[in-house]
């Protein structure tokens, strides 16, 4: 299994602490008195609620739906009341408060009937395609992509489809257990979304020191005959799980810059993802639970646990048996891309993978920044090939457009340059600064030529209406002569004649 | 329960600049020593003067500055520069040369541009070219390496030498100075003698000048280490001796005679310490991954140039410098291409 790969540039080696987690037995964490729902989605939108406080749901149940293509819907995970649609702390990079819908749960767990699909090889695709959009099926690796908008691949050729399960971030496992724990689920998906998609061909990347979830794969694959499914072990680096990285171990192949995995013929999911596919389609079960990996040594038992998305993560934690006094830092997210919570009164989200607990120390708390010196380290380690330094250099010193000549888009904030600096500068927080002022600036610009432009239009409208006006009259007057002339040709008739 | 928000990445640092620098010292011990044992205790003199007015000039620089002392001085770039400065020098400059060298390295080449990470041009190089230009002969008169004069300093020998210009009973500075392998070579070449005939002289040793060998294999023990730990990149040494190597071994190739061995380059001469220990300087050289190769070879080049046609026996600072100045451009003509641009 363990074949020859193509190598993606940089990239490190990192401490895994992935024991933590990945030696508990999977746990499944009781209704929560509370469910959080934020109406923001992944990218501007939010979604439309369709409770109103008071109402009583059932598990199941859509919440809020939206009509954009790039979202999906939100769907209650126990029944209980709508007690609130207000503005709350939200789990998102901004750190703004956003409406969330909350629901006080009543301990019933009463469910709409969920529908099952006895065979879905002799669905239609469509069909298929609206249940995965209808159970609000996203990314679940972190980037919360709607997972309907993801398969809808613009008639660009597949040829093959890749499950992500390459999970690189240290301490997290939920893939692992869940591999380890449902390996058929995850088959499953990947069957349906072959046929969705159209391919032949599936690869399932594990990493290589998750032997126990290859194993549990392959029996699985074996067992059930899934011979175009292939399970392969790529090398414990990160970040191998980023989809374009992945995709270049796997493959060779490099997705275009702006491009999508699907214009060098490749969809990529997560398995948690096909997981949740299988799920919707075989039983008509929304997503509303995931397997979150809770650890850290601010845990007092670190465990993976099937948790109902929208549980606050207080209520999670206190499941695993509450805090020690390392507890100083909550991220959600693995230590590289996760992102720092203020509060554990936020909720658990589709996104959510891991939560994660430790000291300030162990999470390098006490960087004391000294002046780049150019050794190039940065550069090394970047997965995307860029130059860190220059791109430092002048997002430091706003220069803007020379930043964006640098490729700054092209950073996937992986943290690899980071991490590596000698003089330990926070390079990444440099580079979202810096990608933050050039989207407000351009924002403000596009304001500004909307402004032009309505401008413009209400001067060419006046314009016009004037000329129009003015061409009226001049109709009218012309008109009015002819008229005029008219009568007086009339009249004077027998002069016209004297004089032909 | 509240917590405190940071940004990704929530990891502790690997790498800091004083451990770099520590290991860079460490590294330097070998060579540092064989020196020392050819040398004498001039060399050892040297360094501690060095290190005291390198860790005094940062301060005052650091103090005129208002930037904090200690993270600066605790950095040991101040250090480096400082060693790299004194194993340059001649075993008994006088100390009034050691000071001003490392003084102007630090003051005006490292703090006039901005500090550590600023500095466009390698500070110890700059110490040592003023010093070069400045005094030439004081810079240019070596100690026989040990076994080739009967002339035994010691410790207070070389301190009297050095701080009072007092030379022991008995020996004169004529004496005691002597002209280093490269430049005798170089001036023997230019008297119409073959290169074979030149090498008869006990001054040379197998592979270079005697003493003078060892210590670039001490140098060369000390780049392999940080090449092991990664302290520096394999692609500014490999260029620079690869440079070196080829041009020198095209030249020899073409005229055995008029030409010296290649190992005479390589291990003649600054060669080895400018190769894992000046080049590498992170802050002055080129940092991309093509750019350190064309850097490192086109110092070697340069260094073989200077050598053999310039007006200095040794061309390593010069070389140094001079591509200092073509860093940034070679950076820029060299940047990597991004993963998903076409080429
Ligand atoms: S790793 Fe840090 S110190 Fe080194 S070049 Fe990059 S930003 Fe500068
Ligand atoms: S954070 Fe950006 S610049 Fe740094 S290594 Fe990752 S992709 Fe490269």
């Amino acid at each position: 299994m363990l074949g020859l790969f193509w190598e993606f540039h940089g990239g490190v080696r990192l401490n895994r602490h992935k024991e933590l987690s990945s030696e508990q037995p999977l746990a499944v964490a009781p209704i929560p008195k509370q469910l959080i729902y934020p109406l923001q989605q992944r990218g501007g939108r939010n979604a439309e609620p369709l409770v109103a406080v008071g109402d009583t749901v059932l598990k199941g149940q859509v919440i809020a739906q939206d009509s954009h293509p790039l979202s999906a819907p939100i769907h209650a995970a126990s029944s209980g009341v709508v007690t609130a649609i207000e503005s709350r702390a939200i789990p998102h990079p901004s750190g703004l408060d956003d409406v969330c819908i909350v629901i006080d749960t009543d301990g019933e767990d009463r469910a709409v009937r969920f529908r099952s699909l006895k065979d879905f090889r002799r669905s239609k695709v469509p069909t298929l395609r609206q249940r995965i959009q209808d159970a609000g099926i996203v990314g679940m690796g972190g980037a919360a992509f709607p997972t309907s908008a993801k398969l809808n691949t613009g008639g660009r050729a597949i040829d093959l489809l890749v499950l992500n399960g390459a999970e690189c971030e240290p301490y997290i496992t939920c893939d692992d257990c869940l591999l380890r724990s449902w390996p058929e689920r995850v088959l499953g998906g990947a069957a349906i979304l072959m046929r969705v998609i159209g391919v032949e061909r599936c690869i399932v990347a594990v990493e290589a020191d998750m032997p126990e979830a290859a194993k549990a794969l392959e029996a699985v694959r074996i067992r059930d005959g899934y011979e175009h499914v292939e399970i392969v072990k790529v090398p414990s680096k990160y970040p191998t799980g980023g989809e374009k990285q992945l995709i270049q171990v796997l493959t060779g192949r490099e997705v275009p810059v702006r491009g999508i995995p699907a214009d060098v013929g490749v969809v990529c999911q997560n398995v948690g993802t096909a997981a949740a596919v299988y799920a919707a389609v075989t039983e008509g079960k929304p997503l509303i639970e995931r397997i979150v990996t809770v650890t850290g040594p601010g845990i007092a038992q670190p465990q993976n646990v099937l948790a109902r998305i929208g549980t606050p993560i207080a209520e999670l934690t206190a499941f695993c048996g509450g805090y020690t006094p390392q507890a100083q830092r909550l991220v959600m997210g693995g230590p590289m891309m996760g992102l720092a919570l203020p509060s554990d009164e936020l909720p658990v989200i589709k996104s959510t993978n891991c939560i994660l607990v430790a000291d300030l120390a162990a999470m390098g708390g006490e960087k004391q920044p000294m002046p780049c010196i150019r050794c190039g380290a940065c550069a090394e380690a970047c997965p995307v090939n860029l130059v860190p330094q220059q791109l430092y250099w002048h997002s430091r010193t706003d220069q803007l457009k020379k930043a964006q000549n640098y490729n700054l888009f092209d950073c996937i904030e992986c943290g690899c340059c980071d991490y590596v600096c000698p003089s330990q500068i926070p390079l990444v927080q440099y580079f979202r600064a810096a990608k933050g002022r050039i989207l407000a600036k351009q924002g403000e610009q596009r304001k500004a030529e909307h402004a032009r432009l309505r401008f413009e239009a209400r001067q060419n409208r006046k314009e016009q209406e004037k000329r129009e006006k003015a061409e009226a009259m001049a109709r009218k007057k012309a008109a009015l002569e002819q008229a005029q002339a008219a009568a007086a040709a009339t009249a004077s008739a027998p002069t016209d004649k004297e004089q032909s | 329960m509240r917590f405190a928000v940071a940004a990704s990445p929530h990891v502790a640092p690997t790498n800091s600049v004083s451990r770099i620098m520590q290991q860079v010292l460490l590294a330097l011990i070998p060579g540092a020593f064989a020196m020392l044992w050819f040398f004498g205790a001039g060399i050892l003199i040297n360094a501690v003067l060095a290190v005291a007015t390198a860790l005094a000039a940062e301060a005052l620089a650091l103090t005129l500055r208002r930037r904090p002392l200690k993270p600066y001085l605790t950095d040991y770039s101040a250090v480096v520069t400082a060693l790299l400065l004194a194993l340059s020098l001649p075993a008994l400059s006088p100390w009034w040369m050691t000071v001003t060298g490392v003084a102007f390295a630090i003051l005006i080449a490292k703090h006039l541009y901005g500090g550590l990470g600023y500095n466009p041009f390698n500070p110890a190089m700059v110490g040592y070219v003023v010093l070069l230009i400045s005094f030439p002969k004081h810079m240019t008169s070596w100690l026989p390496p040990s076994g080739l004069s009967d002339v035994s300093l010691g410790l207070t020998g070389a301190w009297d030498i050095i701080f009072h210009g007092q030379y022991p009973a008995g020996v004169d500075a004529d004496a005691v100075a002597m002209a280093t392998p490269l430049d005798t070579m170089k001036t023997q070449l230019g008297m119409g003698r073959s290169v074979s005939d030149i090498w008869t002289d006990n001054r040379f040793g197998v592979l270079a000048g005697r003493g003078w060998q060892w210590a670039a294999l001490g140098y060369l023990a000390g780049g392999v280490w940080m090449l092991k730990r990664k302290v520096i990149d394999w692609r500014i040494p490999f260029g620079f001796l690869g440079g070196l190597l080829a041009i020198s071994l095209f030249f020899f190739l073409m005229d055995p005679a008029h030409h010296p061995y290649p190992t005479l380059h390589l291990f003649g001469g600054a060669t080895m310490l400018g190769a894992f220990f000046i080049a590498t300087d992170p802050v002055t050289a080129a940092t991309t991954v093509t750019g350190r190769l064309v850097y490192g070879a086109l110092i070697g080049m340069l260094v073989y140039i200077i050598r053999t046609w310039g007006g200095y026996p040794d061309g390593v600072a010069f070389s140094v410098l001079l591509m200092n100045v073509a860093a940034p451009m070679i950076n820029y003509y060299t940047r990597p291409r991004t993963y998903g641009h076409k080429p």
